[in-house]
């Protein structure tokens, strides 16, 4: 079993705490870390990768520091962010240089399996410059795959990717992860990592705020209240209102208008139209305030309750 | 940090075997090769020299017996302006250009030894540095003074030499700062050119006075060119500071890191 561990790491660039202070173990399986851009995901995939050297702490991929060892890429394997690649290059050429400089016995049969994982044998020996982005990302991917890696790191995989390509990129990974490697891929979409992995590691503010199944985080973050931004012609009289209503836990008059709390997003929706027809008070703006992720996020961090193990 | 008991990987089978001319250097080499010559800035190290033997003709010409130009044009301009400029452009591509594209990573993200990937790209820079300027050197002393002399040979030995050293100092610039071009420059202008001029001192730190001291004593030509470093002294400084330049970049290179999201 080949794991990444964390024990105690932080990252910090002058006075800025990039990552603080993280333990945890990543093993087999899809493993998605979640977090709001500027979480500190990028900054701990880094170190991870070798990429960076933890400023604090304790970091290894299968018992080896992946800091200055380039001797880990053996065992790892890499999808950075930044959609870089040699365009010059034919897919074939890019993938079978990854398999040489990898000194792989026979190249162009690791770097044809790679390319075939991936789907890319038909435009394999085209050039990178004439691929879409959802291509150079799959070619990427094989390159990162060529040797056969136990760990796969993969930096927001499915930006720039299409609806289908996403579907093959996460079937991939699925398969990766149910072959016994250990795939950690870094998102802040919400719905992508629902569709990929069961484990999550949320990242919020350079700690981790949840970890654990997703599912049981999930039930979390839904069940906590949704906060409506309200304007109306009458805001006080609708919020009197409002705030005999079953679904309806809180009522705030804001300058901007009520700030109104409820425990059923889909009843408390259906409800205030039919209230405000009623009482004949024109509904001007109905606004969920905190389904960002950076509120759900920030909502799994304040709370300090929802932490799964 | 890891702690010192952590367990390193093992070489592989064969690794110890492996040299500066294995086959990962020749994939980098080739990679890089055609990367540089890719580029648009591939233009830009075409141009000088092509100045140089353009107007070694005009001049040939124009002054068919005049004996004093071919050292100052060919010799002086080709050593104070083309060779750095030329040097400079190449030694920050072949590795400056791939670390600003971020390409880099997929070259680092393999358990290629950072000595070979420095090596590799170090070896492009002065083959293409020799074809940039070296050659034309050649040429362009043959057209000036009518043939095979020794003031010819100098400046193609010089030049050769010369390649062999700025693409030490600027490929380790290059690790070293993502403003390689700028800090080149300013080596080359201000201290070689400017701070040379004036202080004698300077010029005992000058890859610029080492290949002229090493094109003088092959040309024979103790005043013509300027030099004002003998051979051995040239020779010795040369190869120290190619030396160290590439131990920097190795050093720097394996700590490469990549910025995070958070800054």
């Amino acid at each position: 079993m080949t794991a990444i561990e964390l024990r105690n790491v932080s990252r910090w660039y002058g006075n800025v705490v990039a990552v603080n202070d993280i333990t945890v173990t990543i093993g087999p399986g899809v493993t998605g870390l979640l977090g709001p851009n500027g979480a500190g995901k990028s900054t701990l995939m880094h170190m991870i990768a070798g990429f960076l050297a933890p400023s604090r702490g304790e970091l290894t991929v299968g018992g080896a520091p992946s800091w200055r060892n380039p001797g880990i890429y053996r065992t790892l394997g890499l999808v950075p962010e930044r959609d870089s690649v040699y365009a010059f290059l034919t897919g074939a050429e890019f993938v079978t240089a990854s398999a040489r400089l990898h000194k792989l016995p026979d190249p162009g049969a690791a770097a044809r399996r790679a390319i075939e994982m991936v789907e890319m044998t038909g435009a394999q020996d085209r050039k990178i410059s004439t691929y879409s982005k959802g291509m150079r990302q799959r070619i990427r991917v094989a390159g990162s795959l060529v040797h056969d890696p136990e760990v796969l790191l993969l930096d927001e995989p499915f930006n720039g990717m299409d609806p289908r390509q996403r579907l093959h990129m996460m079937d991939l990974l699925h398969g990766l992860g149910e072959q016994g490697r250990t795939i950690l891929f870094s998102s802040h979409i919400l719905e992508e990592v629902e569709r990929v992995s069961g484990t999550i590691q949320v990242m919020v503010a350079g700690r981790l705020a949840a970890s654990g199944d997703f599912r049981a985080i999930r039930r979390l973050m839904t069940t906590r209240p949704h906060v409506f931004l309200v304007r109306t012609s009458d805001d006080r009289r609708l919020g009197a209102t409002l705030i005999g209503r079953p679904a309806v836990t809180g009522v705030e008059v804001t300058d901007h208008g009520l700030s109104v709390r409820a425990n059923d997003y889909g009843a408390f929706s259906r409800e205030i139209a039919a209230l405000t027809r009623d009482q004949g008070i024109r509904l001007r703006e109905l606004l969920p305030e905190d389904e960002s992720l950076e509120s759900v996020f920030a909502y799994l961090i304040d709370t300090d309750g929802p932490r799964v193990r | 940090m890891p702690g010192p008991s952590a367990r390193r990987y093992p070489a592989l089978p064969g690794e110890s075997s492996e040299t500066m001319f294995g086959d990962q250097a020749r994939v980098i080499a080739s990679i890089t090769f055609r990367a540089t010559m890719g580029r648009k800035r591939a233009l830009l190290f075409a141009i000088p020299p092509l100045i140089l033997v353009l107007v070694t003709v005009l001049l040939k010409l124009s002054h068919p017996h005049d004996a004093s130009w071919p050292s100052e044009v060919v010799g002086i301009f080709g050593f104070t302006v083309v060779l750095p400029l030329t040097a400079l452009i190449i030694g920050t591509s072949v590795l400056g250009a791939e670390v600003d594209e971020g390409s880099i990573v997929h070259l680092l993200a393999t358990p290629v030894p950072r000595s070979v990937v420095i090596w590799s790209k170090y070896v492009v820079a002065v083959v293409l540095t020799a074809a940039f300027v070296a050659v034309p050197e050649l040429l362009a002393g043959l057209i000036a003074t009518g043939g095979l002399t020794k003031l010819t040979v100098g400046l193609f030995v010089g030049a050769l030499a010369g390649s062999v050293m700025y693409n030490a100092v600027f490929v380790m610039i290059s690790v070293l700062t993502t403003r390689a071009i700028a800090y080149g420059l300013a080596y080359v202008v201000v201290w070689e050119g400017l701070v040379g001029n004036f202080v004698g001192g300077a010029r005992l730190l000058s890859v610029g006075q080492y290949s002229l001291g090493v094109a003088n004593a092959f040309a024979h030509e103790s005043k013509a060119l300027n030099a004002t470093q003998s051979l051995g002294t040239s020779a010795v400084m040369g190869v120290i500071v190619t030396v160290v330049a590439i131990v920097i970049a190795v050093r720097a290179l394996s700590a490469f890191s990549l910025k995070g999201d958070a800054i």
